[in-house]
């Protein structure tokens, strides 16, 4: 163990708190240093685990740097995707994007370092307010929005979990240690905290904020927020809850859910953002099977779907950026303008959609097997379904309705349209190549995975699995083709869960604009024509009281004692020797009197 | 370069889609005769070609039960939100 250690999360704070002081000319070598620093840093605990930064604060032990094969794989491809993204977003010149963005990242790497809930809860919050900023950033009024519903679900989300945190606490006599939690015998904590965390995992019913705000980010941001947020509710899943049946289905169910809402979308990144759903799926299922090959396969979908999302999400938002457009019945046949974009969200598009020697082959297929290996057959054929419908979106159809289908595009679109600057190009390319390579060198990403012999003993280049994996693939696409007139986009929007809230915040100011504004006039009304009269005239009365009653006694006892005072005036001329003579006089009168008495 | 070679391509149109086809078939025929498949985990697997309609009937359902729902209501206009 080194004495040494230094969180990848302060590296990345520090740079963001930074940044926005730099000299302009200074900005772009520190935008590349400081997220390579922190993937450096993260290299440099490879093989040296161990529990680092512990402090106490106020009567807890706090763990800041629990360092071990699950929290490395995530932390690696999480430093390692910040890297790419920054490059990506390179020509942004806002340094406060960046800023929101390392800080958005930080927030992940926090917790996926900690070791206890409360700095889990600390960084898992700071990941909500960083995140909201990246939506906010793209500066649309929908956006406005789109970012204070993802605040404020995201805010509900962590109000559960810290309500399952508490009752936790209270439960096992101040426990605060972050592990698993026993699924077994679960408790009412056990589900808030899960619920805490599947809501950020976007599982339906608490999904809606995904699409409706990566939707609605920025070009970059979007690029962050689909690598981040998920995933480090996979991880947390799979620390806590490896083995909780009840994630199957709803791994199951997201699955299919995110494919659905695919077929209908006519934007190309709400679209990949319903895949986020569908993928994240799969490691759900993964984390819920529990077994050491499945949460093998929810670790290595995990990582592989960082950077082909990733990588989809920087196609589209070149699309984006580009053409100012992203919807495909605003777009279509763009392979003359922009090729080099097509090939990369092609390879990021074969990837997801698991083609061998891409890297959701090695990775998706391992959750799959799993759910064979132990039998659950409805589950490992329903995932296989929502596999061809992976392809069917992610991998033809924005392929095919961005840069091929009908020319949709108006002469401006098609005008501006071109392939996107050399930053944003190079984020795509380390993408792509990495995309390759993890599926063509397996051991690089199953050696870093939590139970590495597992593993290292599954290969996914069997005969019988390629040649399963390209019977669905290659007769998924001849559907497509067969099928292409149903599929033509249309110009509208599905309504999902958000409805309710959308709807439900609507009937809350119809609430209190219409029964709550009516009744709070109806009174002020009342109050107008029946309280103040009478206030008025009791308020008349005491006025006359004070007046002559009040008065008359004041007024009466002053004028009583000038009077008196007037009369005694007299007595007094102001000579000394009168009043010694009046003096003496009383005195004597008052010894006569004695006397006589 | 990209271009040329997907032009290259789509002027063949015809040609193309006969080669796909034909690649498709010849998949089917591999799997058939020489894929092993002793560690297929149900019988319907060890079927020839399972796979392949598998993929194609997903993906006709897929289409088919999407739209449907999305017909249903859930689909609808782009300004359903504005005030």
């Amino acid at each position: 163990m080194t004495d040494l250690w230094i969180h990848p999360s302060l590296i990345l704070l520090v740079g963001a708190v930074i940044l926005p002081m730099l000299p302009k000319a200074l900005r772009k070598p520190f935008l590349v240093a400081v997220p390579v620093l922190a993937f450096a840093d993260v290299l440099s605990m490879q093989g040296n685990f161990g529990v680092h930064g512990v402090t106490r604060f106020l009567d807890w032990t706090l763990t800041f740097g629990r360092v071990d094969a699950l929290s490395m794989v995530f932390a690696y491809i999480m430093t390692l995707m910040c890297v790419i993204g920054t490059i990506y977003g390179l020509h942004v010149e806002e340094p406060a994007q960046h800023s929101a963005a390392w800080t958005y990242v930080a927030g992940s790497l926090g917790v996926i370092f900690c070791g206890d809930y409360l700095v889990l809860f600390l960084f898992w919050e700071i990941m909500a307010f960083s995140s909201v900023f990246l939506v906010w950033f793209r500066g649309r009024k929908e956006s406005l929005a789109s970012g204070y519903r993802y605040l404020l679900v995201h805010t509900a989300g962590g109000l559960l979990l810290l309500a399952g945190l508490v009752l936790r606490y209270q439960a096992t006599g101040g426990d605060i240690s972050f592990g698993p939690i026993g699924v077994a015998s679960p408790q009412l904590y056990t589900w808030l905290i899960l619920a805490g965390f599947i809501l950020n995992a976007a599982v339906p019913p608490l999904h809606a904020w995904l699409p409706d705000a990566y939707g609605e980010a920025t070009v970059t941001g979007s690029v962050f927020m689909c690598a981040f947020t998920t995933k480090t509710a996979v991880y947390a899943l799979a620390r806590g809850f490896a083995g909780m049946e009840i994630l199957v289905p709803l791994g199951v169910c997201m699955a299919l859910y995110g494919v659905v809402y695919a077929v209908l979308e006519n934007d190309s990144r709400r679209l990949l953002a319903y895949h986020i759903i569908s993928q994240v799926g799969y490691m759900v299922a993964g984390v819920g099977i529990g077994t050491e090959l499945a949460i093998n396969g929810a670790c290595a979908h995990a990582f592989a779907h960082i950077l082909y999302k990733g990588l989809l999400f920087m196609g589209c938002g070149a699309v984006l950026h580009m053409t100012g457009k992203s919807k495909f019945t605003e777009l279509g046949g763009l392979y003359k303008r922009m090729p080099r974009t097509f090939v990369y969200t092609l390879i990021g598009g074969l990837s997801i959609s698991a083609f061998p020697l891409f890297s959701g082959f090695v990775s998706k297929a391992m959750i799959v097997a799993a759910g064979f290996e132990v039998h659950n057959y409805w589950a490992a054929f329903l995932l296989t379904l929502a596999s061809a419908g992976t392809f069917l979106h992610t991998g033809l159809k924005v392929p095919y309705f961005i840069w091929f289908g009908k020319n949709n595009c108006s002469e401006e679109t098609w005008k501006r349209a071109s392939d996107p600057p050399m930053n944003m190009q190079v984020g795509m390319i380390l993408a792509s190549i990495l995309c390759i390579f993890i599926g063509c060198y397996t051991p690089y990403l199953y050696k870093m995975l939590p139970f590495p012999q597992v593993a290292q003993a599954y290969e996914p280049y069997t005969a019988y699995h390629l040649s399963e994996t390209l019977q669905i693939l290659l007769f998924t696409a001849l559907g497509f083709f067969l099928l292409l007139k149903k599929l033509t986009p249309e110009p509208k929007i599905s309504l999902d869960l958000d409805w309710f809230y959308r709807m439900g915040g609507r009937a809350f100011y119809w609430f209190a604009r219409k029964p709550v504004q009516t009744a709070d006039d109806a009174v002020s009304e009342a109050w107008d024509r029946q309280g103040v009269v009478p206030l008025m005239k009791t308020a008349r009365y005491w006025s006359w009281f004070d007046w002559h009653a009040i008065d008359g006694v004041v007024d009466g006892i002053a004028r009583t004692v000038r009077e008196y005072g007037e009369a005694l005036r007299t007595f007094q001329s102001g000579r000394l020797q009168l009043n010694i003579i009046a003096m003496l006089a009383l005195v004597a009168l008052a010894l006569a009197l004695l006397a006589a008495a | 370069m990209i271009v040329r070679f997907i032009d290259f391509f789509r002027d063949r149109l015809g040609t193309t889609i006969r080669a796909c086809l034909a690649l498709l078939a010849l998949l089917v025929l591999w799997d058939a005769l020489f894929v092993s498949k002793e560690h297929a985990h149900t019988f319907m697997e060890r079927i020839p070609g399972f796979w392949a309609v598998f993929g194609f009937v997903a993906c006709v359902l897929i289409i088919v039960v999407s739209k449907w729902y999305g017909h249903l209501g859930i689909m609808t206009r782009e300004d359903y939100y504005d005030d």
